[in-house]
C-alpha cells in the first residue's frame, strides 16, 4: 500500500481555483478508444486499475471496498490488487478471470479514454475481436519474465486483422526483472521480427510496471535507459482514426428517412468517411442517381460542414429515391456495388458455420440474405498457418466467399471499417454468429449480368392460364409426402393444370448425384432444388416437391427466393413412431441398427414448420382425403375462375 | 483540413446513431424516462436525433409514487416541450398493497420498479426500451452491451450476450423477446455534466444546492419532501443546505450537504469529491457486492 505512487494527474488545483477555465479546457478534449490485450497473468487488469487510479477515477468508497477485497481475495498479499477493480462480474471474481469485454473510462487533461478490457484466453477470440472492432489503438502486454509467447502472437494478429493502426508493446512487470534493459531489448527484437511477418509496420515499445506505476504517467527513475514516451503521453498524442477517416471520400450510409411533413425529407446517418458541405454533388448508391446537398439540418441551426464521425441529417436539392440501406457518396468517387465477395470471417457461435445456409448479413445500414461457401482456408492464429477446413467452428478465423441475394454497397475493410465490416445473424435464433471483413468483390459479380428476356414470367404464366407456385411437402421419411404429392399432381393434371413433381429420387439420380447426406450436402441439395423450382415457376409451372427438408432455415431460404405467396409449405405431420412403424423402405430399421448415418428423426434433427400454409395430420386422414384438401386449398385460394 | 471532434461530439454522434438504429429496426420502441440527469441528456439527444420531427416514440415513466415533487413537475414540462406522448405506469398491485420504502425495504424497489417495468412493457407490447444507464456507474454495467437482449421474461444472461462489433447492432429478436438499449453507455458522470452545461439541458433543481428540510437516518441524509415521510419519535426535520447527486425515490436517496448552486459549482464539487455517485443509493448495497448484477438478472433496468 505504501508503494503506491501518488497520482500524477492532480488537476485539483485548477478545479478548485478556476472551474470555468477547467471546464473550457475539458470541453476541447478529444477521445481515444483502445484495447488492452494480454493473458491472464500479464497484468492487464492491474494496468487498467492503475490507469484509473492514477487519473483519479477511483473514489474513496471504491478504494475502501478495493482495499478490503484485496485483503480478502486479492493475489497481492496485503497490497492493493488493482485487478479487482475491473473484474466486474461475480463469477469472475470467484474464478479470478475476466470472461467478457468490459469497458472502462478515464480522462486526462487532453483526452477521454475508453478502454475495452478483453480476455486473453484462446476460447475468447470472439471477445477480443469485439473489443478491438471499435479501438484506435491496442496495448499488447507482455510479461517481461516470459517474453513473446503464443498468445502475444495471437493478440497481435487479431489486432492487425481488425485493422488497428497503432500498436503499443507494453513490456510489463519490469520490476520483476530488475528493470534490465537487455531483457527489454531482447523482447522488442523478438517482437519486431514477428510483427514484420504479419504486416505490422510500426509499433511503440515501452518498459512498464502496471503494479509499481513505472512509465505509466511519468518516466521512471528505474529505467533511465528508456528514452521514449510514457504510456499516457503516447495515448494522449497518437492520431485518432476519426481524423484519418475525414481524408477519405464522403460516404453516408442512410439510417433513417426523416419525413415529419410533406415539405421536409431528410436523410439521417453517421458519416462513415469524408466531409460534406451544402452544394456538394452526391450520388445515391446502389441506384446511381445524382443530386446536390441542399442543407445539413440540426436542432441548433444548419451546419456549413460536417465531417466523418458526426451523426447528421441532410436534405437534397432533388426529389430522388433514397431510403435506409442506401449510401450517399461524393458523386465523383462513389463506392462499389457487388453481390459476391471474398472475406475474412471470425466465427462466434457454438454452432459451426453451415456452408450454403442463408444468414442475414448486416453491413452499415444494409441487411441482406447471404450465404457463405466452405472456407478457402482457416488460419491457425497461433502459427498463422493456412489449414484446409470444411467449416468454421467457434473462434475460428477463415477466408471464404460470400454471396448476397442482392447487391450491396461496400468498400474494402482496409479502406473503410463501416462499409467493409459485417456481421452474420442466424435467421432462426437471431444471434450474431460471425463477424466479417470484406476484401474485394469477385469478378463474376461484375461480369455476370441477368440476361434480359422478352418473354417474362408473367407471360409464361398467362399463357398457361394459371398462377405458378411451389407446393413444398416436408416431413419425416415415410410420412407419406411422395404418396400424397403424387395424388395431388394427378388431380391438378386432371383439371388441366401444368405441373411438375420434383422428388428426392429424380433429383438425387441426376442433378444432385454428387451430394451425400451430411448436413452441408443436405443444405446444398435443398438449395439446388429451390433454384430449379424457381426456374420452373418462371416458366409458369405449378411445382410440387417432396423432400424431407428437415431444416427450417433451408425451407425459409427457398421461400425467400420466390415472390410472396408462391411458396406453399405443406407439413405432412406423421409422428416419428408412426413413420417408423410403417417403415415402407426399411430405412428406420437400418438407421436404428447404425447402418445409416445422419438419418432424420434418429440421429439428425427434424425441425417442424412453425407456421406451414397447410398441415396434414396423416393419423386422421387418408392420402386421398389429404390430396383433396390440398387441391381445394390451392385452387380455392388462387384461381376460382380458372 | 481535418477537424478533430471533441469527446462530447463523438459521444453525441454515437448516441444519436444508436437511437436512429432502434427507430429504423424496432417495431414499437419506448424511452424509459426517470427524470434524472441521465434521462435528461438522453431525451435531449433524442430530440436532436430526430429533428425536425419529434422523437418517434413515447416516454415511459415507471412511477413509484415516491419521487420528489420537483421531478414530477419537470417530467410533465419536458413531455410538453418535446411534443412526445408521456406514459406513466404505476404497478396496481403495489398501489393496492400500499408498498412504500419505509415499511417494505427492498420489496419497494422490486414491486414498483422491477415488476412495474415488466408490467408496463408487457402491457404496451414495447419491443425495445431505451434506458439511461452508463457503464461507469457500476461494475456489472461495464460489461453490458449497448443492445442488451432480454428473454421473454425480461431476464438478462451476462454469459450469453451477443457480440457487439463496430457500430453494427443486431436488433433482431423473436416475438415476446425484447431489447434494452443504452444510448449513453459510454458517457461518464463528468461527460453528462459537461454536456448539460454546454447544451443547457433542463434538469431537476434538486441537483443544485438550496436550504431543504432533512433528517439523518442510517448514515443517509434524507429530504422530507412531503407529509408522507414518517418521523421517528423525537425526530425533527432540520433545514440544511443540500443537493442530490442522483435522484430516485426520495426516502431512498441520500443528499449531500453542499453550497454548489450553479452548474460549474456542481461540477467542481463532483470533481473534488471522494465518493462515487451511487454511494447515496441504498439499492446497490443489497446482496453484498453483486447487488446490481442480481437485480438485472431479475429484470431490473
Amino acid at each position: 500500500m505504501t508503494d503506491i505512487a501518488e497520482p500524477i494527474y492532480q488537476t485539483d488545483a485548477l478545479i478548485a481555483e478556476d472551474i470555468d477555465a477547467y471546464l473550457e479546457q475539458h470541453q476541447h478534449k478529444s477521445m481515444l478508444r483502445f484495447i488492452t490485450c494480454g493473458s491472464v497473468d500479464d497484468g492487464k487488469s492491474t494496468l487498467i486499475g492503475r490507469l484509473l487510479y492514477d487519473s483519479k477515477m477511483i473514489f474513496e468508497d471504491q478504494l475502501a471496498a478495493l482495499e478490503a477485497d484485496s485483503k480478502r481475495v486479492g493475489t497481492q498479499g496485503q497490497e492493493i490488487d488493482f485487478a479487482l477493480l475491473v473484474d466486474g462480474l461475480a463469477a469472475e471474481r470467484e474464478q479470478g478471470i475476466t470472461i467478457d469485454v468490459a469497458y472502462r473510462f478515464f480522462t486526462t487533461e487532453k483526452r477521454k479514454f475508453i478502454v475495452a478490457d478483453t480476455p486473453g484466453h484462446e476460447q475468447y477470440t470472439r471477445n477480443m475481436v469485439t473489443g478491438a472492432s471499435t479501438a484506435d489503438l491496442a496495448v499488447i502486454l507482455i510479461d517481461a519474465r516470459k517474453g513473446v509467447l503464443t498468445q502475444t502472437r495471437r493478440h497481435s494478429y487479431l489486432a492487425k486483422l481488425v485493422g488497428i493502426r497503432h500498436i503499443v508493446l507494453a513490456v510489463n512487470k519490469m520490476d520483476l526483472v530488475g528493470y534490465d534493459q537487455a531483457v527489454f531489448d531482447g523482447i522488442v527484437k523478438d517482437y519486431a521480427e514477428f510483427a514484420r511477418e504479419i504486416g505490422i509496420e510500426a509499433f511503440v515499445p515501452m518498459p512498464i510496471s502496471g503494479f509499481r506505476g513505472d512509465n505509466i504517467t511519468a518516466l521512471s527513475p528505474n529505467t533511465p535507459w528508456y528514452k521514449g514516451p510514457t504510456l499516457i503521453d503516447h495515448l494522449e498524442s497518437v492520431e485518432v482514426d476519426n481524423s484519418a477517416d475525414q481524408a477519405r471520400p464522403f460516404r453516408l450510409p442512410v439510417q433513417w428517412v426523416n419525413r415529419p411533413n410533406l415539405d421536409f425529407r431528410g436523410f439521417a446517418g453517421l458519416i462513415a468517411s469524408g466531409t460534406v458541405k451544402p452544394g456538394d454533388a452526391i450520388r445515391v448508391l446502389p441506384s446511381g442517381k445524382t443530386s446536390t446537398v441542399a442543407r445539413i439540418v440540426t436542432l441548433d441551426g444548419d451546419l456549413d460542414e460536417a465531417v466523418a464521425g458526426q451523426s447528421i441529417t441532410l436534405t437534397l436539392a432533388d426529389e430522388i429515391d433514397c431510403s435506409r440501406g442506401d449510401v450517399i457518396a461524393i458523386a465523383s468517387n462513389p463506392p462499389q456495388v457487388a453481390n459476391q465477395f471474398e472475406a475474412t470471417i471470425v466465427w462466434m457461435s457454438d454452432e459451426a458455420m453451415k456452408p450454403g445456409r442463408a444468414y442475414w448479413l448486416k453491413t452499415a445500414t444494409q441487411t441482406v440474405s447471404a450465404t457463405v461457401q466452405a472456407p478457402k482456408y482457416e488460419v491457425n492464429i497461433n502459427t498463422l498457418e493456412h489449414l484446409a477446413a470444411k467449416t468454421l467452428e467457434l473462434n475460428a478465423i477463415g477466408v471464404a466467399e460470400v454471396a448476397t441475394d442482392k447487391p450491396i454497397v461496400f468498400e474494402a475493410y482496409a479502406d473503410n471499417r463501416t462499409l467493409g465490416g459485417f456481421i452474420l445473424i442466424d435467421k432462426i435464433s437471431n444471434s450474431t454468429v460471425a463477424a466479417g471483413m470484406l476484401h474485394f468483390s469477385l469478378r463474376r459479380a461484375q461480369n455476370v449480368h441477368w440476361q434480359a428476356v422478352d418473354i417474362g414470367r408473367e407471360a409464361h404464366a398467362a399463357q398457361k392460364g394459371q398462377q405458378p407456385a411451389v407446393l413444398w411437402f416436408t416431413g419425416l421419411s415415410g410420412s407419406g409426402k411422395s404418396t400424397i404429392a403424387n395424388i395431388v399432381e394427378k388431380k391438378l393434371y386432371a383439371q388441366g393444370r401444368h405441373t411438375f413433381l420434383l422428388d428426392g429420387d429424380n433429383v438425387r439420380h441426376g442433378l444432385n448425384k454428387d451430394l451425400g447426406f451430411t448436413e452441408a450436402d443436405r443444405i446444398e441439395n435443398i438449395r439446388r432444388v429451390g433454384e430449379v423450382a424457381k426456374l420452373m415457376t418462371d416458366a409458369g409451372l405449378i411445382v410440387i416437391t417432396a423432400f424431407i427438408s428437415p431444416f427450417r432455415a433451408e425451407r425459409d431460404m427457398v421461400r425467400a427466393m420466390l415472390p410472396a405467396g408462391e411458396f406453399v409449405e405443406i407439413f405432412i405431420d406423421t409422428p416419428l413412431a408412426e413413420a417408423e412403424k410403417r417403415d415402407v423402405k426399411g430405412l428406420y430399421r437400418k438407421a436404428r441398427a447404425g447402418e445409416l448415418k445422419n438419418f432424420t428423426g434418429i440421429d439428425s434433427p427434424y425441425e417442424a414448420p412453425e407456421k406451414p400454409e397447410i398441415r396434414i395430420d396423416t393419423t386422421r386422414m387418408s392420402p386421398e382425403e389429404a390430396a383433396d384438401l390440398i387441391v381445394e386449398r390451392i385452387l380455392g385460394v388462387w384461381s376460382p375462375d380458372l | 483540413m481535418t477537424r478533430t471532434l471533441t469527446h462530447l461530439e463523438r459521444l453525441e454522434a454515437e448516441s444519436i446513431h444508436i437511437m436512429r438504429e432502434v427507430v429504423a429496426e424496432a417495431e414499437k420502441p419506448v424511452m424509459l424516462y426517470s427524470v434524472g440527469k441521465d434521462s435528461a441528456v438522453m431525451l435531449h439527444l433524442a430530440r436532436k436525433a430526430f429533428y425536425p420531427a419529434p422523437p418517434p416514440f413515447p416516454l415511459l415513466h415507471v412511477d413509484t409514487t415516491w419521487k420528489f415533487k420537483a421531478m414530477y413537475e419537470l417530467r410533465d414540462r419536458m413531455a410538453r416541450e418535446s411534443g412526445m406522448e408521456l406514459l406513466v405506469y404505476q404497478n396496481p398491485e403495489a398501489k393496492e398493497r400500499g408498498i412504500n420504502p419505509f415499511d417494505h425495504g427492498p420489496l419497494h424497489t422490486d414491486m414498483w420498479k422491477t415488476e412495474g417495468l415488466k408490467q408496463a412493457l408487457n402491457l404496451h407490447g414495447f419491443d425495445v426500451a431505451f434506458g439511461g444507464a452508463r457503464r461507469d456507474e457500476e461494475k456489472s454495467r461495464a460489461k453490458e452491451r449497448i443492445f442488451s437482449f432480454r428473454t421473454a421474461s425480461h431476464g438478462w444472461d451476462p454469459k450469453n450476450q451477443r457480440p457487439e462489433l463496430w457500430n453494427l447492432y443486431n436488433a433482431r429478436k423473436a416475438r415476446g423477446e425484447s431489447i434494452r438499449v443504452f444510448p449513453i453507455s459510454n458517457w461518464t458522470e463528468l461527460d453528462i455534466w459537461q454536456y448539460i452545461q454546454l447544451e443547457r439541458v433542463p434538469i431537476v433543481p434538486l441537483y443544485f444546492s438550496a436550504p431543504r428540510p432533512t433528517v439523518e437516518r442510517d448514515g443517509l441524509l434524507l429530504m422530507v419532501d412531503d407529509e408522507r415521510f414518517p418521523l421517528l419519535p423525537g425526530e425533527v426535520p432540520v433545514e440544511r443546505s443540500i443537493r442530490f447527486r442522483t435522484l430516485g425515490c426520495y426516502p431512498l436517496t441520500g443528499a449531500v450537504e453542499s453550497e454548489a448552486a450553479t452548474l460549474p459549482e456542481v461540477i467542481q464539487e463532483m470533481l473534488l469529491t471522494t465518493t462515487s455517485e451511487r454511494q447515496g443509493r441504498a439499492i446497490d448495497k443489497d446482496a453484498g457486492g453483486a447487488g446490481m448484477e442480481k437485480k438485472k438478472q431479475e429484470g431490473y433496468f
